[in-house]
């Protein structure tokens, strides 16, 4: 569904992709794991168009979406939830989730959906989405980007900061997705929540796609992730 | 009376540079210019139907606005999308507009200042004194369109999208609004606005290519007490300002008018940088 072909980023004169590719089947996870500075931000910020690749190419089904301008992108239905939440802060909780609804133009209907998925959001719905706690916060920045309809999801760091039931919570609703048909990538630094959800793991090193694996031979071989991402796995 | 005017349509114009740079984080140097353009444009309508003063001025009051915001849509166009919207580029460029809109206008339209006849003409009568009933007649209709942009701002897609990008432009990008659209739209918005201001104030005080100047310089002054990115802010100060300037021209001088409020600058940059109302920088 979506490929990711030869992909060269750069930040000014510096290189921080490097040939990046790879695949994304329907209702599939996949999760991006690597160290700090990898590279996992940008590949994710290259897919929504906010990055532009200097080469290569990026395709949504038949959409060559590098060709787009940034803000037609999301219209292809690819939902976006970055790193730190970024909501509107200022705008109340019912206005964040106008935004995700006014991409695609739909109607109540999703804004139901979407409500159903997170009940305690219909409960803020006029509090002004900077006042939320950090947990309601991940989820209104999920809600927002479900806005939009997504086939595909872009989740750069969703548990980061929350506590360990908000990180089940927001796990429960990426494996919800799945069974939704709607593909994710996931950023993620805690390796236990990506074993948890993932169908596969892309590790990240120097702006490269070093090694794609399914969780199971992670946990056969821990060596990896010491290899990648200096640290191991608990249990 | 007169500091009930002054502040209405100061309120307007400022509004029109909060906007730009609570959006665009653009200090847009050349917008006394758009005022002093709405001012000029009302003189060249009114005098295209001399003979019909009220449908004279009714013209302006719609094309005058039309005509600066196009002319804003191109300078977004030519030189601030150019420039990427950078802060310090954009103040450099805005000032080289300011000169290019001010020579422009004194070599097409002279030095001279030229008069404009008032749409109504009537004089409100009190037993201590009396007034312009057109003066009733701007402070309505300014406050009509300061109504109407509060409303459009809070309550219709457009201000959501205006407000999303203004508080985070990549995010906003991120659920399918072109940036650059609204940018330009929020640059045009905030002409009319200024030049709007201009046309209502054209009878009272004849249309002269310098006329930007003192608009300019008291539009800062409201948006930085009123806190510089709080619409709310910039028309609270906008009165405070008007207000104060109407009344102290009156009993003292302009001038002590201009120090006082220049001096109230300096004490809410000192004492509270982000103005009455503004947020501290996120």
């Amino acid at each position: 569904m979506l490929k990711v072909d030869a992909i060269n980023v750069f930040y000014g004169s510096v290189q921080v992709l490097r040939d990046v590719t790879f695949d994304l089947n329907p209702g599939e996870i996949l999760c991006l794991l690597g160290r700090n500075g990898a590279g996992k931000t940008t590949i994710l910020k290259s897919v929504i168009g906010q990055m532009k690749p200097r080469t290569g190419r990026i395709s949504l089904e038949d959409i060559d979406l590098t060709a787009l301008p940034p803000h037609e992108v999301p219209k292809q239905g690819i939902g976006y939830v970055p790193q730190g939440r970024r909501l509107f802060a200022e705008l109340s909780v019912e206005e964040n989730l106008q935004m995700g609804l006014l991409a695609r133009r739909r109607g109540g209907d999703v804004r139901a959906r979407v409500l159903d998925l997170f009940p305690v959001l219909r409960e803020r719905l006029g509090q002004r989405a900077g006042t939320l706690s950090g947990g309601e916060q991940q989820m209104l920045a999920t809600a927002r980007a479900l806005c939009l309809e997504p086939r595909i999801l872009l989740l750069d760091e969703p548990t980061e900061g929350l506590m360990p039931i908000m990180i089940a919570k927001i796990l429960e609703i990426v494996g919800t997705l799945r069974e939704m048909g709607v593909a994710t990538i996931l950023v993620e630094q805690r390796v236990e929540s990506a074993l948890h959800v993932a169908d596969r793991i892309a590790f990240i090193e120097n702006g490269r796609v070093a090694e794609v694996m399914t969780p199971d031979r992670l946990r056969d071989d821990p060596r990896l992730l010491h290899q990648y991402v200096g640290v191991g796995v608990k249990g | 009376m007169e500091g009930t005017v002054t502040a209405f349509v100061l309120a307007l114009t400022a509004l029109g540079l909060s906007l730009v740079f609570g959006v665009m984080r653009i200090v847009n140097v050349a917008h006394g210019e758009f005022f002093m353009l709405g001012a000029v444009l009302a003189w060249g309508f009114t005098a295209l139907i001399p003979e019909l003063p009220f449908w004279g001025f009714m013209l302006a009051l719609l094309a005058a606005p039309v005509c600066v915001a196009a002319i804003a849509v191109i300078a977004d166009a030519l030189v601030l999308r150019r420039l990427n919207y950078e802060p310090e580029a954009t103040i450099v460029a805005t000032i080289g507009l300011l000169y290019i809109l001010q020579q422009s206008v004194l070599t097409l339209y002279g030095p001279n200042a030229q008069p404009v006849v008032a749409p109504i003409s009537f004089r409100v009568v009190l037993p201590w004194f009396g007034y312009s009933g057109y003066k009733l007649v701007v402070i309505g209709a300014a406050a009509l369109l300061l109504i109407g942009v509060w409303y459009a701002i809070t309550r219709t897609k457009f201000g959501l999208v205006m407000r999303a990008t203004q508080f985070d432009r990549e995010t906003a990008q991120a659920f399918g609004v072109p940036v650059k659209l609204v940018y330009a739209a929020v640059f045009a918005l905030g002409a009319a606005l200024a030049a709007i201001a201009g046309v209502l104030v054209v009878p009272l005080q004849q249309a002269h290519y310098l006329m930007g100047l003192d608009p300019l310089l008291l539009s800062f002054i409201v948006v930085i007490i009123g806190g510089l990115d709080s619409l709310k802010g910039t028309v609270v100060a906008a009165f405070i300002i008007g207000l104060s300037d109407g009344i102290i021209s009156m009993f003292f001088s302009p001038t002590l008018a201009k120090i006082i409020a220049t001096l109230a600058v300096a004490l809410v940059l000192v004492w509270r940088p982000q103005g009455l109302f503004g947020a501290r920088a996120r």
